[in-house]
C-alpha cells in the first residue's frame, strides 16, 4: 500500500469517528454520548474555536 | 497508578509489540488485558477527568476534546500497524479490570464476529464539497444599466449556483455508488459543518468506506481520478481524501 503522508487531521474528521463511530457499550461509567450531546458538543466547540471577529451564526440557538 | 480503565479497543492477540513509547490519553501507556483470548487495550485515566460527572463537563471543552481524541486516535494508530483493531467509542470507561473482563466475556461473540468481518480491512473517508459563487457583493460581469438587468443578471447568478448544486450532488451520488460498488461497506456521516470544520465550500458528501488493505493503492486511485475528473466538469468542486483509518465507521452491527 502507498505510504499515505503523516498530516496532521483534521479534527472534525477525527470525532466524526471518536464520537458517531466504534462500539458502543455501556461502561461502568455510564455515560453515552447521545445526539443530543453531540450537538451540544458541536455548538460549544464553535463557539470557542470561532474567534470575536466571526459572530456565530447561530447565536440565538444557545 | 490506580483509577479507572479507559479502553481502547478489542483485538486477537498479535505477536508485535507495542511502539514502546506510546502514550495513551492521560498520558499513561497502554497495556493489553487478555481475556478468553480476546485482547482489550486498556489504560488507566483519573477520576477526576473520567468519572460520569467530570466526563460529561470534560466533553464539552474543546481543548480537553481535542486532546483526548488525538491521544485516542494515536492508540488506534499504532495498533492498526500490528493488527486489525475494533475501536471502542471515545471514553469508553470502566471501574477496574475486573469490569473489563466482564464486559469482554458478555460480548465475546460479537466482538469474534465483528473481527472476523473487519480483518485486513481499513476505512477510507472521502468528502466532495463544493465552493459557489457568491450570490451578493461581487462585482457584477458588466454594471447593469437598468434595474431589470441588475435583476437579470441575479438571476443568472442564482441558477448558476442552483445548477452547481445540482451538477455536484449528481456527481457525488455517481462517485458514492462506484466507491460503494468497489469497497465492502459503506456509511455516510453527516455532512460537515463549514463553520466547525473551517473548510471553504458546502460539504456535499461526506463518506467513508471500508476497504481491504491489498485493495487500498487501487481505491486511491479510483479517488483520485474522480477528483481529476470533476475539476474539469465541474468548477469549484473539490474531493477530499482521508484514511487509512481503522474501521471506526464500520464497528457497529452490520446493518
Amino acid at each position: 500500500m502507498t505510504v499515505v503522508e503523516r498530516r496532521e487531521i483534521a479534527l472534525v474528521d477525527l470525532l466524526d469517528r471518536l464520537l458517531a463511530g466504534g462500539v458502543v457499550i455501556t461502561g461502568d461509567i455510564t455515560l453515552r454520548i447521545a445526539d443530543v450531546d453531540l450537538v451540544r458538543i458541536d455548538l460549544n466547540a464553535l463557539i470557542s474555536s470561532v474567534n470575536e471577529q466571526v459572530p456565530s451564526p447561530w447565536g440565538e440557538l444557545l | 497508578m490506580t483509577g479507572l480503565r479507559y479502553v481502547y479497543a478489542v483485538c486477537r492477540p498479535f505477536g508485535a509489540p507495542l511502539q514502546s513509547q506510546l502514550k495513551g490519553v492521560a498520558g499513561d501507556p497502554p497495556r493489553l488485558l487478555t481475556h478468553h483470548g480476546l485482547i482489550a487495550v486498556v489504560s488507566h485515566v483519573p477520576e477526576r477527568d473520567f468519572a460520569e460527572e467530570p466526563l460529561r463537563r470534560r466533553l464539552e471543552d474543546l481543548d480537553w476534546l481535542t486532546e483526548t481524541a488525538r491521544a485516542h486516535q494515536s492508540v488506534i494508530d499504532a495498533l492498526t500497524v500490528v493488527t486489525t483493531p475494533l475501536p471502542l467509542r471515545m471514553a469508553t470507561v470502566f471501574r477496574d479490570d475486573s469490569g473489563v473482563r466482564v464486559m469482554l466475556e458478555a460480548r465475546e461473540d460479537d466482538f469474534r464476529r465483528t473481527l472476523d468481518r473487519l480483518t485486513g480491512r481499513v476505512e477510507w473517508g472521502v468528502k466532495v464539497y463544493v465552493e459557489a459563487e457568491p450570490e451578493e457583493g461581487d462585482a457584477p460581469v458588466s454594471k447593469p444599466a437598468s434595474g431589470r438587468d441588475y435583476l437579470r443578471q441575479r438571476r443568472m447568478r442564482v441558477r448558476t449556483n442552483e445548477d452547481l448544486w445540482r451538477q455536484t450532488e449528481e456527481f457525488a451520488d455517481h462517485l458514492h455508488a462506484a466507491l460503494s460498488a468497489y469497497a465492502d461497506d459503506s456509511r455516510l456521516h453527516a455532512p460537515q459543518n463549514p463553520a466547525l470544520s473551517g473548510v471553504a465550500g458546502r460539504n456535499v458528501l461526506n463518506a467513508a468506506y471500508l476497504v481491504a488493505r491489498k485493495d487500498s493503492e487501487e481505491f486511491v486511485e479510483l479517488v483520485d481520478r474522480s477528483k481529476d475528473e470533476s475539476m474539469v466538469s465541474i468548477p469549484g468542486i473539490r474531493v477530499e481524501l482521508t484514511g487509512p483509518w481503522a474501521a471506526y465507521s464500520f464497528a457497529g452491527e452490520e446493518t
